[in-house]
C-alpha cells in the first residue's frame, strides 16, 4: 500500500476499517469514510481522466458535487454491462468491492490518442460544433465516426439495471436544505417550534466543512468547530419532530415549494450489505416553508495551464487534509486572491506538507491569517500571479510574475517554483441554484464579486454563505435571526464566536500572462474544455448576450452545469464588453442540481408497471388459442389467430372469409360503454349526436356520430335505448375516456339544467360479438328466453335474456355488414359465454377473428373508423354521411360549424373508395394520392390512403381514402406514386360489398 | 406544480387535475343566428393574459367536477378557485 500521503488521522475516516477497491484494474486500499477521490489521493493518484475535447490529463479539482474533472465509470457486480457512467469521484464513498474506471480516454488514461486534439486545438475553438457542421457535408459522415469514438463521456450500460428504486411523497412544515452551520442552527430553532421539520444534506456527514476547518483559529463557545457541530447534531437527534436525511440532494425546486430530492441509500455499502435493499429513493416534498442553506462553492483562478492534475481548490486541499487525513502533495504552492487560502496554508504547514510559497494577487491584506503565515516564515509573493504551469500527468512547476499596478499585465522576471500541488482560491460563489430554480431574482455584490439572492417568489429564505454571508459569526447570527422571524419562534443567539479577522478580496477574472492570449490555455469550463480565449473569440465574432456566448462556447453546459465555470465566463464577458456584472444577468440554472439516475426517476414504474396494460375478461382464452395481440390504447386486443404457422395475411383472409360464409366471433369488450340515465337523457343525446334521438323506441339501437363544436368528427358508436330514461352508449375503444370527459364537461358547465347521470361501465361488461349467416342459430343455442325471429328481433334492436340464468343484453347490430349479435354480460362471465358460443358454433364452423379481420370486414362495407378515416379535419359531409346529420334539430354540438365558409367549401377532402388497376396490388396506408404524375417531386398531393386491404370476399384489393373534391371524381383515374413505382387507381364508392344491406337479414 | 384547492374536495396535488382552457366562454344559446365571425369568436378566440386569468380546471383524478380558477399568469400563482356559475373574484 503506497499510503505515503495518508496522515495519522482524519475527522471523517475510520482507520481501523480498511477497505479494498479497484481503480483501472489495480487493487488499492482506503478507509471507511473515504470518498473515492480521497482514497485515490491517499494512494498518490491525481490523474483520473481525460478532458472532453482536448483529452488533456485531468485530476481531482474539488471535494464535492461541483467536481468537473474526476468523472469515473463505476462497474456493478463485476459486470461491465451493468455500470454507472459519469459518477463524480468526489461524491462516491468507497466500499468493499467498489470498482471504478477512468473514462473518456482510449486506449488508457496515461496514453490517450485523443490528446492529439490538443495539438489541433486552434480548430477546436469556440463554436467548434457549429463550425464543424459547415464543413462539406459529404465529409461529415467520415469525421463523425472518429469524433464519436474519441469524444463523449462514460459508457451507457448495455444491460438491465439490477437495482431497485423507490419514490416517496412527503409533506412537512419546514424543509431545511443543507446541514452546515447555517442549516444546523436553523434546524435547532425550527425543531423547538414543534413543527414537522425535514433537514437534508447531500453529504454523508453534516457540517463537513466545519469538520475540516482549523481547530485553533476558530472557537465557538470555547469549542472547536468540530466539537460544536457534533454537539449540535446530537442535540438535534433528540427531537422527535425532525427527520434528518443525509446523502440526499435536492435536484429540483418547483413552484409552490415542491422539491424533488434524491436519497442515496446503498451506494456506500458493500455488495453483501446492499443485497435486496433499495438503492436510491426519489423524494417528492411539499414544504410549507423552505430554508435554503446550500452554502457556497470555491472558485478556481483562471491562468494558463490551470487544469493540470494536482492543481486543486484550496478548500478541497484543506478538506482532504483535515477530514480525510490525506495530503494532496508534499510541496504545495498556494495561489489566492483572498484570506481563506491562508488557513489551508497554515493547516498544511502544521501537518508537515511543505508550503513552497503563497502567491497572492493582492497588494496586501489586513487579515489575521496572512500575518500568522508571515510569522510562521511562509514565503508570500504579494501582487504576483502564476503565469503558467508545467508537468504532464501532474503539475511539477509553476511560473510566477509580478502584476502591474492596474493588474493588466505582468512585469519583471519570471520566478519558477517547484511543486507537486497547487491550492488555489478565487473567492466564493453562493450556491444559488435552487434559489433561482424557485423563481428568485439575484443581485450582484461588488465587494465579494458574487451573485446573491435578492427577491424570492416563494415562502422561503436563504441563509449563510448561499446568501452571500461568509464569516462564521455572521452566518450563525443571520441563521438565528432570519429563521426566528421566518417561523415565528424567537430563539436568542447565545453563540460566542471568535474567528480571525479577514482582509478584502480582490478579483481578476482572467489573470494576465506573459504569453499572448491565443497561446494560453486558461480553462474556465474544465468539463467542456472552454478556455478564456474561446469566450473572447465568441465576443469578437459578435455574440453579446451571455445566453448566446454560453451556447456558442458550450460554457456551463456540461454535466456540472457550470457550478465552477459560470462566474468566470460572466466576468470575462462583463469586462470585455464593459458591462456591469449586475446588468449582464446570469444564465438560467435548471434542474437537476446534480445528475439523477434514470432508475431514481422511474422508481418502481418498470416492467409491467411502466405502462398500465388492460386485458379483456376473455384474454386468457385468446392467449391459449395462439392469438397475436395488438395494442389499442392501453388495451391488448386479439389481432389475429394464426393456425399452423399461418402468416398474418393468410390468417386474416381466412378469418374474414369465415365471418361472411359461416360464423365469426369477436371480443368487443374494449369498446367504451357509458350508462346514461335521467329524465333528460333523450334530449342530452339529441344535443351530443348529429342525428335525432327523441323518437328512438325503447329496445332499439341507433348509430350516432359525435362532433366537436368545430364540426369535425370526434367519435362514433351505437347507443341503445334500454328504457324510457335509460340508454347505454358505446364509444370507440380509444375514445372511451375522452368521450366520457367531454360529456361530463357539457353536462356540468353548459347544460347544468339537464337531469342526466353518466357512469362509465366499460369494464363492467364483456362483449361477445357473433356474426355471419349461422350467427342466429348459434345465439339460439346459447341464450335463454329470446325469440330471434326477424319480426320480434329485427336489425338495430335489443333484447334482454339470460345464459345459465345470468342476465345478459343482446343487441342485433353489425359492424361487418353480416347478420350479427352482440352479447353483453357481467364481465366475469365473459370467458364462459365466449366458450359457450365456440361450443355451440362448432358445427357451423365458428371462427374467432381479431381486430385486423374486423377492420377488413368493415372496410368491405365502407364503414369508417374514427381516427383512421378521420383525423380531426373531416366533417360528416366530407364522409358523405349527410344522412346522419339532422336538418330539423335546432342545435347539436358542431352543427353551426358545418356551414362556416370553410367547412361548407365544395372542394374539401372527401371520403371515397379506391380500386387498383391491378386487383392484386395492395396500396400502402398513408400513401399520397396525385392527379397528375410528374417526373419527380414535388407533385400536388390531393389526398391519402386511410385503409387498404385485400378483400377475400371480393377477390380484389380495396382501399379507402380522403381525396380533394372526391365526391365528383367517381370513376376518375388517380395515381399513388411510391418509391419505385406509380400505382394507378380508380375512384369508387366506399361501399364495396352488399350496398343494399341484404346480408344483414341473411 | 400547484397545490389546488378543489371547491369540493379541498387541497390536492396538481397531478390530480387537468386544465380546461379559458373560463366564462359560454356556448351561444342560438348558434344558428350567429354570423361566421361571431361563431368563430366563440370557437377559436382566446385571451393570452399577463396577470389574472380566469380558467377552467377539472378534478379529473378526484371528484371529476369542473370548477374555475383565477390565476396570475405573470407569477404563476393561484389567486382563488370558485365553483361553476359563481361570479369571478376581483
Ligand atoms: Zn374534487
Amino acid at each position: 500500500m503506497s499510503n505515503n500521503f495518508r496522515l495519522e488521522s482524519g475527522e471523517g475516516i475510520n482507520q481501523t476499517e480498511k477497505i479494498s477497491f479497484k481503480f483501472n484494474g489495480k487493487t488499492l486500499l482506503g478507509y471507511k469514510g473515504d470518498s473515492l477521490a480521497s482514497a485515490l489521493l491517499a494512494n498518490g493518484i491525481h490523474l483520473i481522466g481525460r478532458s472532453f475535447k482536448y483529452h488533456r490529463p485531468r485530476g481531482i479539482l474539488s471535494s464535492g458535487s461541483e467536481e468537473p474533472n474526476a468523472l469515473v465509470q463505476i462497474i456493478k457486480d463485476k459486470d461491465k454491462a451493468k455500470t454507472d457512467p459519469n459518477v463524480r469521484a468526489t461524491q462516491i464513498e468507497i466500499c468493499e468491492g467498489l470498482e471504478a474506471q477512468s473514462q473518456n480516454c482510449w486506449p488508457n488514461v496515461k496514453f490517450d490518442i485523443g490528446e492529439i486534439n490538443s495539438i489541433f486545438s486552434s480548430i477546436l475553438s469556440a463554436g467548434f460544433y457549429y463550425k464543424t457542421f459547415m464543413w462539406p457535408s459529404k465529409l461529415w459522415g467520415k469525421y463523425e465516426y472518429f469524433i464519436r469514438k474519441s469524444a463523449g463521456l462514460g459508457k451507457s450500460p448495455t444491460e438491465k439495471d439490477p437495482d431497485k428504486y423507490d419514490h416517496k411523497y412527503y409533506h412537512c412544515d419546514v424543509l431545511i436544505v443543507g446541514g452546515g452551520p447555517a442549516g444546523i442552527t436553523a434546524a435547532l430553532i425550527a425543531a423547538k417550534s414543534g413543527k414537522k421539520i425535514l433537514l437534508v444534506d447531500e453529504k454523508p456527514e453534516f457540517g463537513e466543512n466545519l469538520l475540516s476547518s482549523s481547530k485553533e483559529n476558530i472557537k465557538i463557545n470555547d469549542l472547536s468547530p468540530t466539537e460544536w457541530i457534533k454537539d449540535k447534531c446530537k442535540e438535534l437527534s433528540n427531537f422527535k419532530n425532525i427527520k434528518i436525511l443525509n446523502r440526499t440532494t435536492v435536484s429540483a425546486y418547483h413552484n409552490y415549494n415542491y422539491l424533488i430530492m434524491m436519497q442515496n441509500l446503498t451506494d456506500h455499502l458493500s455488495e453483501n450489505e446492499k443485497k435486496e435493499k433499495i438503492r436510491q429513493r426519489l423524494w417528492k416534498v411539499r414544504a410549507k416553508k423552505v430554508i435554503l442553506a446550500t452554502g457556497s462553492i470555491e472558485r478556481p483562478l483562471v491562468f494558463d495551464g490551470n487544469d493540470r492534475p494536482g492543481i486543486m481548490l484550496s478548500s478541497a486541499v484543506k478538506k482532504y487534509l483535515n477530514f480525510y487525513g490525506v495530503k494532496c502533495g508534499n510541496k504545495i504552492v498556494i495561489f489566492t486572491n483572498n484570506d481563506s487560502a491562508y488557513e489551508t496554508a497554515i493547516e498544511l504547514h502544521n501537518k508537515n506538507s511543505k508550503v513552497q510559497a503563497i502567491v497572492d494577487i493582492r497588494e496586501e491584506s489586513s487579515g489575521d491569517l496572512p500575518k500568522k503565515c508571515n510569522e510562521l516564515g511562509l514565503k508570500i509573493y504579494w501582487k504576483h500571479t502564476i503565469v503558467s504551469s508545467s508537468g504532464h500527468a501532474k503539475v511539477k512547476n509553476v511560473s510566477v510574475m509580478k502584476l502591474s499596478k492596474d493588474n493588466s499585465v505582468v512585469i519583471g522576471k519570471k520566478i519558477n517554483i517547484k511543486c507537486d500541488s497547487v491550492a488555489m482560491s478565487g473567492g466564493w460563489t453562493p450556491a444559488v441554484h435552487l434559489f433561482t430554480q424557485s423563481g428568485g431574482k439575484l443581485d450582484f455584490n461588488n465587494q465579494n464579486f458574487c451573485f446573491y439572492p435578492k427577491k424570492t417568489k416563494q415562502s422561503q429564505i436563504s441563509i449563510g454563505s448561499c446568501n452571500g454571508t461568509f464569516k462564521l459569526a455572521d452566518i450563525i447570527n443571520e441563521s438565528n435571526q432570519k429563521t426566528s422571524e421566518f417561523i415565528n419562534q424567537n430563539v436568542e443567539n447565545k453563540n460566542k464566536i471568535s474567528e480571525p479577522k479577514e482582509g478584502d478580496l480582490e478579483n481578476i477574472w482572467l489573470l494576465p500572462s506573459n504569453k499572448a492570449l491565443g497561446k494560453t490555455k486558461s480553462f474556465i469550463d474544465f468539463q467542456n474544455d472552454v478556455t478564456a480565449k474561446d469566450i473572447k473569440l465568441a465576443l469578437r465574432e459578435g455574440y453579446k448576450s451571455i445566453e448566446h456566448v454560453k451556447r456558442y462556447t458550450t460554457t456551463g453546459m456540461a454535466t456540472d452545469q457550470g457550478k465552477i465555470a459560470n462566474m468566470h465566463a460572466l466576468g470575462i464577458v462583463a469586462e470585455t464588453t464593459n458591462t456591469k456584472m449586475g446588468d449582464l444577468g446570469t444564465t438560467t440554472f435548471r434542474p437537476p442540481y446534480t445528475p439523477l439516475t434514470f432508475g431514481a426517476i422511474v422508481g418502481r414504474n418498470v416492467n409491467q408497471f411502466f405502462d398500465i396494460i388492460r386485458r379483456t375478461p376473455i384474454h386468457s382464452w385468446h392467449k391459449k388459442n395462439n392469438a397475436k395481440f395488438e395494442d389499442v390504447g392501453q388495451w391488448k386486443r386479439a389481432w389475429y389467430y394464426p393456425v399452423d404457422n399461418e402468416s398474418m395475411f393468410d390468417a386474416v383472409q381466412r378469418e374474414s372469409k369465415a365471418a361472411r360464409t359461416k360464423a365469426g366471433i369477436l371480443d368487443a369488450s374494449t369498446l367504451g360503454k357509458i350508462d346514461i340515465q335521467g329524465s333528460d337523457a333523450s334530449e342530452f343525446l339529441n344535443r351530443v349526436y348529429t342525428n335525432a334521438w327523441n323518437k328512438l323506441a325503447i329496445a332499439k339501437c341507433r348509430y350516432g356520430l359525435m362532433l366537436n363544436d368545430d364540426g369535425m368528427v370526434y367519435d362514433d358508436g351505437v347507443t341503445t335505448r334500454l328504457n324510457e330514461n335509460h340508454y347505454i352508449m358505446t364509444t370507440t375503444t380509444g375514445g372511451a375516456a375522452t368521450v366520457m370527459s367531454k360529456l361530463e364537461d357539457f353536462l356540468q358547465t353548459e347544460w347544468p339544467e339537464l337531469k342526466v347521470y353518466l357512469t362509465s361501465v366499460t369494464d363492467h361488461f364483456a362483449t361477445v360479438s357473433v356474426c355471419g349467416p349461422h350467427s342466429k342459430k348459434i345465439l339460439e343455442k346459447v341464450t335463454e328466453n329470446i325469440d330471434y325471429s326477424d319480426q320480434n328481433f329485427p336489425h338495430m334492436s335489443f333484447k334482454e335474456g339470460s345464459i345459465n340464468k345470468i342476465k345478459c343484453r343482446v343487441m342485433r347490430i353489425s359492424f361487418t355488414g353480416e347478420l350479427s349479435y352482440e352479447i353483453n354480460i357481467q364481465a366475469n362471465y365473459g370467458q364462459s359465454v365466449w366458450e359457450k358460443c365456440m361450443d355451440a358454433g362448432k358445427e357451423y364452423g365458428i371462427t374467432p377473428y381479431g381486430t385486423e379481420a374486423m377492420h377488413l370486414l368493415r372496410a368491405e362495407k365502407g364503414f369508417i373508423i374514427t381516427g383512421q378515416e378521420t383525423d380531426g379535419t373531416i366533417t360528416p359531409i366530407d364522409l358523405q354521411m349527410d344522412w346522419i346529420v339532422s336538418k330539423k334539430k335546432y342545435d347539436f354540438i358542431g352543427k353551426r360549424s358545418l356551414y362556416r365558409s370553410d367547412t361548407a367549401r365544395e372542394d374539401r377532402k372527401h371520403y371515397v373508395g379506391l380500386l387498383t388497376k391491378d386487383p392484386n396490388e395492395i396500396l400502402e396506408e398513408g400513401a399520397q394520392i396525385v392527379a397528375e404524375v410528374k417526373n419527380r417531386p414535388p407533385m400536388d398531393m390531393i389526398g391519402h390512403i386511410t385503409s387498404s386491404y385485400y378483400s377475400p370476399n371480393l377477390n380484389k384489393s380495396i382501399a379507402l381514402a380522403v381525396v380533394k373534391n372526391g365526391k365528383k371524381l367517381k370513376g376518375k383515374k388517380l395515381f399513388v406514386p411510391m418509391a419505385n413505382k406509380t400505382i394507378e387507381v380508380t375512384v369508387s364508392d366506399p361501399v364495396f360489398l352488399d350496398k343494399e344491406g341484404t346480408r344483414l337479414n341473411a | 406544480m400547484f397545490i389546488i384547492k378543489c371547491p369540493y374536495c379541498g387541497e390536492r396535488d396538481h397531478s390530480e387535475f387537468s386544465y380546461g382552457g379559458e373560463a366564462h366562454i359560454n356556448r351561444p344559446k342560438k348558434p344558428t343566428e350567429l354570423t361566421d365571425d361571431q361563431w368563430a369568436e366563440y370557437l377559436f378566440m382566446r385571451k393570452n393574459i399577463k396577470g389574472i386569468h380566469y380558467e377552467r380546471w377539472n378534478h379529473s383524478h378526484g371528484c371529476r367536477r369542473w370548477f374555475n380558477m383565477a390565476r396570475d399568469t405573470s407569477k404563476d400563482k393561484i389567486h382563488s378557485v370558485y365553483k361553476i356559475g359563481e361570479k369571478p373574484p376581483v
